[in-house]
This record gives C-alpha cells, structure tokens and sequence, in this order.
C-alpha cells in the first residue's frame, strides 16, 4: 500500500497542517511516511501545498509526481494538480472556491463544500478538517480515532483539546458527502 | 524510545543538544534557518549559548574560539554562507580542532537559489578552504540518518580533533520524518588536555595555532595530518549498496537523490530490470572499495546528483574504467524525477533487457 498524496491552497487554509495530521497518524500506525513542503518563493493568493507519503514500505523518493490522491483547496491548485493524479486516483475539491468541474475522467472525483459546511458547523477554520474527512473516508489511508486522539494533540498542541468536537463534526461531514457521492 | 515526527532542520538541533553540543554560533539563511530558530529556543534551556553573529565568517571564528577551549560546538548555514566560512575550516583543521559544521545546500553558484541542491561535493571533498586538509563528509539520506550522524558527528571529531561535516540539502532540510533518539554507543574519547582553558599554575600553556614559520616544522605537522586522515579513510567510510553484484546497471547517489534512485530501481525492477545502487554515506572517505563488489558484466554506472556532476569524478576513480561512467543531473534547485532517472538507465540498457 503507497498513498501519494498533494495536498494544495492558498497559505492560511491550513494545506501543511492537513498534511502533518496524516503523516503524524501514519507514523502512529507504524507505516512509513514522509511530509514535504513547498518552500519555494510563492507568491501572494498563489499556491502553498504539501506532499504526504504512507506507505507499507520504506519512502523513496519524498516528491510525489504522480499523486495518488489530490485535495485542492482553491482554483489555482486544481489547475496546478488535476494532471497530477494517476489513473483510477483521487481528486478532492473545494467546491466552496473552486468554480469548475474537473476535466478528467479516469479517475475518482469529490465535490466537497468545505468552506459552506466549515461555515454551517461555527467555525470556517475547521474547512480543511471537512477536506480530510472526506479524503479519510474515501481511502481509509489512516483511521479517523487516530487523527481525532493521536495526531490532533501533536500537531495542534494540548491546549487545542476544545476543538476537538467541531474538528471531529468537521471530519463526519466530508465523510458523509462522499458516502453520497458514492451512490 | 518514541517516535516523534520532526522537521530535518530541527532534528539536527534536537541531536546536537542530545551530543552535549552547548554552543551554536551561526548566520541565518534559507533553507536552514529552522536549525538556528531551534537552537537560539532550546540551547538556552540546557545552558547552553546561542549567538546569531554578525557574519558567517565572524561564526565559524567563534566555532573556533569554543574549540579551542574544548566546548562542543557546531554551527550550520546554507552554500553561500559555508563559502564565507572555508577560511575558518581551514584554520580549525590546521589547528586540529573538534567540531561540527552542517551545509544544507541550495542551488549555486553564487547567491543561487532557495531550493534543495547538491552543489558543494567538491567545496565539502576538496576541502573548500586552502591547504591540504580534509574532513569526515555525511550525506544522509533520510531525517533518521540524519540525527544518528549528527550525534556520531560529534564523537568523530572529538576523537580525531578534526572538523566533520554533515551534508544535506535544502529537501532533508524542510521535510517531516519520523525520528526515534537512540541513545548512541559512546566511543573511547582522548581527555581534551589540549585545551585553552587556563593552566592553574600546574602546566605550560596550551598553544591553538596553524602557523608554522618553519618549513620543516610545517612539513611535519602536515605528516601528521595526512596520518590522521589515513586512519579516517581505514575506519570511517561508510556505504549502502543494494543488489550491485547481481546488477546490469548501477547507480551512485548520495542524500535525498539516492532516495529518488531507490524510486527509479524499484519502478525498473518491476519491468525485469536489474539495477543496484551504491550509497556512500561519507563522501569523505569515499568507498571506492565498494565499486569492486559490482558485476564484472555491468554494462555501465549512472551518477545522479543535483549538479552538473561532480561525485562522478569519484566514481570514475572508483571505477578504474572498467566500466563506463554516465551521469545525469538537475541543476539551479530542480530536483530529478525518477522517470527521468529510468530513461537515461535505459539507455545505458540499449536494446536488451
């Protein structure tokens, strides 16, 4: 099993977080896993974006070129990413932001209104957390216990313990609209 | 031990702390700057002493400084600014001096550019300064590697009070791995009585010093070094390889590049390729000994860096033309895909699987 992943938006949407909870329950399930960020000289409104693996086997290369899943938060990420995904892959999108459809057609596709539902449930911060529900539910690449009461402490701190309950509606309701889409 | 999932940057000073390191003197830049941020948060807090000097050039001279009096120390910085610091490697070498010294390289020459790189193999083999020094080069490959080197980093150059250098490029830097801090076994270490720490009354004083006006005098103490580093080279090399007797293709890579190659092989093998792979973990001391493990029927070695090649001149020595030598490279902080990789060992291939 090797989940590739791209996780990509603009800088405050929480991409590099989304990441470091994925990698950081990967590892807490003794798979092996890397996170790597864009560190380029990006530009304002443009694209920040992280590269997660979790894999049965040991990480090669740490770039992933060929994405084996893709959650885009904005429209200059979709179109920076769409092309990335491989074959029968995954793509996640915003569809709060982004105003297109994707062009591909080999490969799963989730709409997802995740700033709407962030909004819906009192908290637009919490919009990346819906992203990760439905990518969660989608490919099961780590269990959700996982993420809620390993992850969530290490890499937001103990002190974000009270978020806990609208980060984990936020998770349930990305994992339900895919449950949908998938009818 | 527990896992903890860390930044490459910040790993290098959670080790260095863990090593007993206490001083870091350093300039910031891009793409190593975590390393200083951690260091100038957490040194305090065990003592220590972090000092952010006004040059690179002033920090490696206050490396120097703590080296004499016997600290361990180490500072960090990125192409550019190990550039600036050659002068004080040198001095520190010639002084016979321990410390530790960690380049995560970006795109060159000059000022360059931000992205991972692997520019500096001559300036870190070649010994960038002047003078015929050398020192243990690291190249990990992995955040784990990485802290494990860094904390054996230190015992080395205690051992052979001598400069090391850890190696890395601005991809280790900046990624997020699982690290565990095993606790390292702990080499046999000379006393430091050689250190500038004040006499008591009880000895002449301690002399930290690489001028010779006499020439013979230098020629001897140049003997010296070249047995030092004679003894280094018989003990400190360090190498994976993977499947280079059995191979039709090799590949040499060091660091973040050779994960790359390991991606390529893996894709190849899956086609009814057989690709090895020889690692070296020292660049200095370089493992030539390793190349003669490789199949006599080898059709060819690829060397893969992010430069327009300089280990290959390694390889080529390693090699001894029995084999040919190719390389393929990505410059200017643009990283090699392993597509790219699987063509040009394809290549090499010809027509025949």
């Amino acid at each position: 099993m090797e989940e590739r992943i791209v996780i990509a938006g603009f800088g405050g949407q929480g991409v590099m977080a989304l990441g470091q909870l994925l990698t950081y329950s990967g590892m807490t399930e003794d798979k092996k896993v890397s996170w790597l960020p864009s560190y380029g000289p990006e530009m304002r409104g443009g694209t920040a974006n992280c590269n997660v693996i979790i894999s049965s086997d040991a990480v090669g290369s740490p770039v992933v070129i060929d994405s084996t899943s893709a959650i885009v938060m904005n429209r200059p990420s979709l179109d920076k990413f769409e092309d990335s995904v491989v074959p029968e892959g995954r793509l996640f999108i915003n569809s709060s932001l982004i105003d297109r459809k994707t062009t591909r057609e080999d490969i799963e596709v989730y709409y997802i209104p995740a700033n709407e539902i962030a909004n819906e449930i009192g908290n637009p911060r919490v919009a990346n957390m819906v992203m990760l529900g439905a990518f969660l539910e989608a490919t099961k690449a780590v269990e959700v216990d996982t993420i809620l009461n390993k992850a969530f402490t290490a890499v937001f701190g103990e002190n974000r313990v009270n978020l806990l309950p609208i980060n984990k509606e936020a998770l349930e309701r990305g994992a339900e609209l895919v449950k949908e889409q998938r009818k | 031990m527990t896992k903890v999932l860390m930044k490459g940057n910040e790993a290098i000073g959670a080790a260095a702390i863990q090593a007993g390191c206490k001083y870091f003197f350093g300039y910031p830049i891009t793409p190593q700057s975590e390393l200083p941020e951690y260091m100038s948060r957490e040194l305090p807090k065990v003592g220590g002493v972090f000092l952010q000097a006004e040059s690179e050039v002033a920090a490696i001279n206050m490396v120097y400084g703590a080296a004499g009096a016997g600290a361990r120390v180490m500072t960090s910085s990125s192409s550019p600014g190990m550039a600036l610091k050659q002068e004080g490697i040198s001095y520190i070498a010639g002084a016979e001096l321990p410390c530790l010294l960690v380049n995560i390289m970006r795109g060159g020459p000059g000022l360059g550019s931000i992205q991972p790189s692997q520019t500096d193999y001559f300036q870190a083999t070649r010994g960038g300064g002047n003078g015929d020094y050398r020192m243990v080069v690291f190249a990990p490959a992995n955040v784990q590697e990485l802290v494990d080197l860094i904390i054996e980093g230190f015992d080395l150059a205690d051992q052979y009070r001598n400069p090391v250098m850890v190696l890395g490029d601005g991809m280790i830097g900046q990624m997020m791995e699982p690290v565990e801090f095993k606790t390292p076994t702990k080499r046999d270490l000379p006393e430091k009585d050689w250190a500038t720490v004040g006499t008591g009354d009880k000895r002449k004083p301690n002399i930290i010093n690489s001028l010779y006006i006499a020439a013979e005098d230098l020629e001897a103490h140049n003997i010296r070094l070249q047995a030092k580093y004679k003894k280094m080279q018989e003990t400190e090399c360090r190498v994976e390889s993977y499947n280079i007797e059995d191979a039709d293709v090799v590949i040499a890579a060091y660091g973040t590049t050779s994960r790359i190659a390991k991606t390529a092989i893996a894709k190849l093998e899956k086609e009814g390729y057989k690709v090895g792979l020889i690692r070296p973990i020292t660049l200095w001391p370089y493992p030539f000994d390793e190349f003669k493990k490789i199949n006599p029927n080898c059709k060819g070695i690829l060397t893969v860096e992010m430069n327009n090649g300089q280990m290959i001149d390694d390889v080529k020595i390693a090699v001894e033309g029995k084999f040919p030598v190719s390389f393929y490279g990505r410059s200017g902080g643009m990283v090699p895909t392993p597509d790219a990789i699987i063509e040009h060992v394809k290549k090499i291939y010809g027509g025949d699987k």
